[in-house]
């Protein structure tokens, strides 16, 4: 953008831990239930209650540490962050604060062809508070009364925090997709921005370029999908730019980012500054975990994104492009590697798992291990196809069938009699209607254009409804007009 | 040792007379004086503690329990509305 000045951007991210019940309680995490029906005297802060940590979200949050190349702290703390507002029952968030979980790490992306590290500052893990609806407004300007469930309230929350090592918008959007990625792909976190599963705000400066020093930086919020995190930090950016160049000086605050109009909103609060009072939480003991404890945890963690792709380049000859969407979702590339172990042609199976079985489990919103369809199935329809029993048409309207009905493969084949038509009388009878029903191509054949013999091929196949095999139709047209 | 009580005061959202000001100004005063007397040690070569229980790693599996009696923690509610709590206006 602007040359005369230099983008600083440090990112925030909150991601949800994939557990069960909640960080120091055992309420349910689940989703969109009814209000306030996840909550006990726990997470309500009630006097005298006791919580205490939830074992898989510190694995979680370690496994995710080891992903994204961090040093796991051999002592870490909770500690009380406090501040009043209704969505925190307790008036304290319980945080991690001087004792992180973990620090020091990086994650790579690449931006347009260009591959870099964005440094990790610090890993650590904290509860959700709950959900505020405002009542009468959308938003909380405005709202005479609101409303609060306290379902979310003790949720596990990571956050990962980044260093200040991101350029510009572009290169802040890309960070998000790949952490997204790589979070899903570990299976830590289901990290949908839109959602809310996957969070983050932005701390957003500029410098004149050459300059070493920060300038005074602005924090972005309400960013909650990808395409947000580009707009409200390229309006911040240019908001900075030119108040700048006007000679104006940037106020240090939390701007919202307004998606209807791609703008950020200062926003003024009667809070105070900031003095949150971090205590050491008495209630919860020092997390500090093993070497045995983290060796257990990086066996679960398998290949990362990276390594996989550059396994499946070279050991099934993928193309470039076919190998980023099947890497893309775990699942999916499980699959693939599953259904090769049957049938040993790893490109139709990849063409066969990133079209027509990707488009049927976007239609239903469902992912690959949800449907009947499995390895040994998708082999058993596709090696029919290698060995001419049916044709790609069918196998086609097989695959359907599987992932609608569950049935067998030859139980479709039998019931809808999809089979290579392998009584020749019968072919015979077809090829001899085909012969009077196109007679001008006929006689084209007979002047000598032998390439008309094609189209007479697929008039068979048509009126076989795609079960006769295609060398053994042109072999009986030859025969019949020779 | 001297506190700004009005601050804390209103960290703590609480409303105090002139007369629990200078009460409380006291109290924290020395309460403050007292663990002065901390200082007085030689702690160069102590690793700092956060707690005073010599324990760690206490955890517990990952599984959902409900809570029986959602209804005694609602009955805190000032007012409710929908199953949730009703709150009054949070920004000016
Ligand atoms: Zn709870």
């Amino acid at each position: 953008m602007h040359s005369k000045y230099e983008t600083v951007i440090g990112l925030e991210t909150h991601a949800q831990l994939l557990t069960e019940s909640k960080m120091f309680c055992s309420c349910s995490t689940k989703f969109g239930s009814k209000p306030n029906t996840n909550i006990c005297p726990v997470c309500t802060g009630q006097p005298g209650v006791l919580p205490v940590i939830n074992k898989k979200a510190i694995e979680l949050a370690i496994k995710t540490a080891i992903a994204l190349n961090c040093r796991i702290e051999k002592m870490s703390v909770f500690a009380r962050k406090h501040y009043f507002y209704p969505d925190l029952p307790k008036d304290f968030q319980v945080s991690q604060y001087e004792l992180p979980l973990a620090t020091g790490g990086f994650v790579e992306i690449e931006v347009e062809g260009k591959k870099q590290k964005i440094g990790i500052t610090r890993i650590h893990l904290e509860e959700d508070a709950g959900k505020l609806v405002h009542k009468g407004a959308a938003r909380i300007m405005g709202a005479g009364e609101s409303l609060v469930d306290y379902n979310r309230t003790g949720v596990p929350l990571m956050e990962i925090v980044t260093e200040p090592d991101i350029r510009s918008p572009l290169e802040a959007k890309v960070f998000m997709e790949t952490l997204q990625h790589l979070l899903q792909f570990i299976g830590v976190c289901d990290a949908k921005m839109e959602e809310g599963s996957l969070r983050c705000d932005a701390n957003l400066s500029l410098r004149p370029a050459g300059e070493t020093k920060l300038g005074t930086k602005t924090e972005v919020k309400n960013m909650n999908s990808f395409r947000a995190v580009l707009k409200a930090l390229e309006a911040e950016e240019k908001r900075h730019a030119e108040v700048l160049n006007e000679g104006g000086k940037i106020l240090q605050e939390t701007r919202f980012f307004d998606d209807i109009n791609e703008t950020t909103i200062g926003m003024r609060s009667k809070e105070f500054a900031h003095d949150y009072r971090y205590f050491p939480e008495p209630d919860l003991v020092p997390v500090e975990p093993d070497h045995q404890w983290i060796e257990t945890i990086k066996n679960t963690l398998g290949e990362l994104p990276e390594a996989k792709s550059e396994r499946f380049f070279n050991e099934y000859s993928l193309a470039a492009g076919i190998n980023k969407i099947l890497i893309s979702d775990k699942l999916k590339a499980d699959f693939f590697e599953r259904t090769v172990k049957h049938f040993n042609k790893p490109e139709m199976i990849a063409n066969w798992i990133i079209g027509d079985i990707a488009a049927y489990l976007n239609e239903n919103k469902k992912s690959i291990n949800e449907i009947s369809l499995t390895p040994e199935k998708l082999s058993e329809i596709l090696k029919l196809i290698d060995n001419g029993t049916i044709t790609g048409k069918i196998a086609k309207n097989i695959l359907l069938e599987v992932l609608g009905t569950g049935k067998t493969v030859q139980d479709i084949i039998k019931e809808q009699g999809l089979t290579q038509i392998s009584d020749e009388g019968e072919l015979v009878k077809i090829v001899g209607d085909v012969i009077k029903n196109n007679p001008k191509q006929v006689d084209e054949f007979k002047s000598g254009k032998d390439t008309v013999i094609m189209f007479l091929v697929g008039q068979v196949m048509k009126a076989s409804k795609g079960r006769a095999k295609p060398d053994k139709a042109q072999e009986l047209l030859r025969k019949a007009l020779g | 040792m001297k506190i700004d009580v009005e601050h804390i005061a209103r960290l703590a959202r609480l409303g105090l007379s002139d007369e629990e000001k200078k009460l409380y100004g006291e109290q924290l005063s020395r309460i403050l004086e007292y663990a002065e007397t901390l200082n007085k040690l030689p702690t160069e070569n102590i690793a700092p503690t956060t707690h005073a229980i010599p324990m760690k790693n206490v955890l517990r599996e990952d599984r959902m329990v409900p809570f029986p009696d959602i209804e005694a923690i609602m009955i805190n509610a000032p007012q409710e509305e929908s199953n949730m709590f009703l709150v009054p206006r949070i920004m000016e």
